[in-house]
């Protein structure tokens, strides 16, 4: 049970690791906010089956669109900011995500939500997530192969030049980062879903470093980058449990050496 | 709230944004040469608190607390610049930052592993009122950290003014080629400008140490963001916008501490401000 517990987890942060690398490694928008969108879908499908009555299955819908919906808002916001303004100002989403959820008074405070109906035993809601990533996935290689995916990588390379060839720079930015942030919004709800009890601090600064951490390291903007980032860093704190008064500080280091000697990411080519 | 409420307020908030400021400073200067977020700049701030709380406890004397704050500062800023960014020049900029909140997290980290994850205290000064305005007393800390960053800014408003230094890292920031085929060295002047901007965070966190009377090792995860908002604020690489927004920004969490109380996080406040600001002018309050 324990490890059905661990690949189930391990599966939710490669949802996570792929929704943020169709923003960031192939659309090349950083953002340093992408925990707050996954806390959106949590705290909407907490909401809605545990005070609202709403069954599990509209719940979840609402939880993809509620990430979607702010994501949109904020992607067409957000297209204003040159690049490194954009990275600082996503932080704050954190910080205004954990206050909203804080402070607005139908989440429950510090305490959070607590019993949250999972729909299935655990074995069944792997099955569920399994499917969730699968979906993720292809999705993730749709949108790479499209159209839209190869406009992005131009864009990614030059905007210029691909604004100069007809690409519709603002659609496609504003489309990569809503889908994005919908897809995080879907872990969101699974999340709430199988974990049954969430708090605002869940979804704060240090799990949107964790999840850029998995796509850098992992390798941006390629399919396999961000799910071995995933495993890899998800499943950190599990293989370095016997150190773990050294976990942080190795963690950290991980990061550094990685960007430092091999910062295309372990399965990234070459640039 | 009366006037004299608004006084104490409005120096501890002049007194807390002065160290924003000087902690940003070092930051804005090293984006201007590399284009880079240095994030790790916090975990050299932190660090020079631990050389400054090392030699207070060693030698009682505040003069030494600041020097070998400003020295480890600026080995492990210089260690930082040779082994991390100069390689790493040219890459696209998520590299280094990534790369740069790793060093972060491994910073404070290895902090704690040495010295404890306890609070250090570092009593050099008493907080007791040595200046009065009117009936606002201000405190023998506080007139270290605002006279410290006064003198400190115009030292370096100095060198990046009036001297071939400063002049030859403007050449830099506006065009490196240009710069270069000029007979400016490049890896030399950013190692220097590694090295000013570290010592100033060092004194940074010395004088912060003071101020609160404690050093540990997450003190810095509040500027290591914190910094980060007060430089865009300001306009990335503007010198003056820094040091403005570093003391409004100071002044604004006061106050806002003091009319909303705890109802709202005061980071919550900070980049609220910074969004709204980034909405209307997305080049920043002083950027062009």
């Amino acid at each position: 049970m324990y490890a059905v517990t661990v690949l189930t987890l391990l599966l939710l942060f490669a949802i996570l690791a792929l929704s943020l690398n169709l923003i960031t490694g192939v659309a090349g928008q950083v953002t340093l906010g992408h925990a707050a969108f996954f806390g959106v879908g949590a705290y909407t499908l907490a909401y809605l089956t545990t005070e609202a009555g709403v069954g599990f299955g509209p719940a979840l819908a609402a939880s993809v669109l509620a990430a979607g919906v702010v994501g949109l808002a904020l992607g067409a916001v957000s297209l204003r900011l040159r690049e490194d303004f954009l990275a600082i100002a996503t932080i704050g989403v954190n910080f205004v995500a954990v206050a909203a959820f804080l402070y607005l008074p139908y989440f429950g405070g510090a305490f959070g939500i607590s019993d949250i109906p999972r729909p299935a035993g655990p074995l069944g809601f792997f099955g569920l997530v399994l499917l969730a990533f699968a979906f993720t996935a292809w999705l993730h290689e749709r949108v790479r192969a499209s159209d839209l995916g190869l406009a992005l990588l131009a864009l990614r390379e030059s905007e210029a030049a691909a604004a100069a060839l007809g690409v519709d720079v603002r659609r496609f930015k504003v489309t990569a980062f809503a889908l994005g942030c919908a897809l995080a919004g879907l872990a969101g709800g699974l999340y709430a879903s199988y974990i049954r009890v969430i708090h605002p601090e869940d979804f704060g600064f240090p799990l949107s470093v964790t999840l850029l951490a998995m796509v850098a390291v992992g390798g941006m903007g390629t399919l396999w980058g961000p799910i071995a980032g995933a495993v890899l860093l998800g499943g950190f704190a599990q293989a370095f449990a016997f150190v773990q008064n050294y976990q942080l500080f190795l963690y950290g280091l991980l990061l550094a050496l990685t960007m430092r000697y091999r910062p295309q990411g372990l399965l990234g080519r070459r640039p | 709230m009366d006037w004299v409420t608004f006084g104490y307020l409005a120096v501890d908030g002049l007194a807390v944004g002065s160290v924003y400021a000087l902690t940003a400073l070092g930051l804005t200067l090293v984006y201007g040469l590399l284009r880079v977020l240095h994030v790790a700049h916090a975990g050299v701030y932190a660090v020079g608190a631990y050389g400054g709380w090392l030699a207070y406890s060693a030698t009682e004397h505040l003069g030494f607390a600041l020097a070998a704050g400003a020295l480890a500062a600026t080995l492990f800023g210089l260690f930082l610049e040779w082994w991390f960014y100069r390689p790493l020049a040219g890459k696209p900029p998520l590299i280094p930052l990534i790369g740069s909140i790793g060093l972060f997290l491994a910073t404070g980290d290895l902090l704690r592993i040495l010295f404890g994850p306890y609070q250090q205290s570092l009593p050099a000064l008493e907080p007791r009122p040595v200046l009065f305005l009117g009936a606002v007393g201000v405190t023998a800390p506080q007139v270290a950290v605002l006279l410290g960053t006064a003198l400190l800014l115009l030292g370096v408003y100095g060198v990046t003014a009036r001297t071939r230094l400063g002049l030859a890292w403007r050449a830099l920031a506006q065009d490196l080629e240009v710069a270069s085929a000029l007979g400016i060295h490049p890896p030399r002047h950013t190692a220097l400008a590694f090295a000013l901007a570290s010592a100033l965070a060092g004194v940074a966190g010395v004088l912060i140490g003071v101020y609160y009377n404690q050093v540990y090792p997450t003190m810095g995860d509040v500027p290591a963001y914190k910094a980060l908002a007060v430089v865009v604020l300001g306009g990335l690489g503007s010198v003056w916008g820094t040091v403005a927004a570093g003391v409004l920004l100071g002044l604004v969490e006061s106050l806002a501490l003091a009319f909303l109380g705890n109802a709202f996080p005061p980071e919550g406040v900070a980049f609220l401000a910074l969004i709204v600001v980034l909405l209307v002018r997305p080049q920043g309050l002083f950027g062009r």
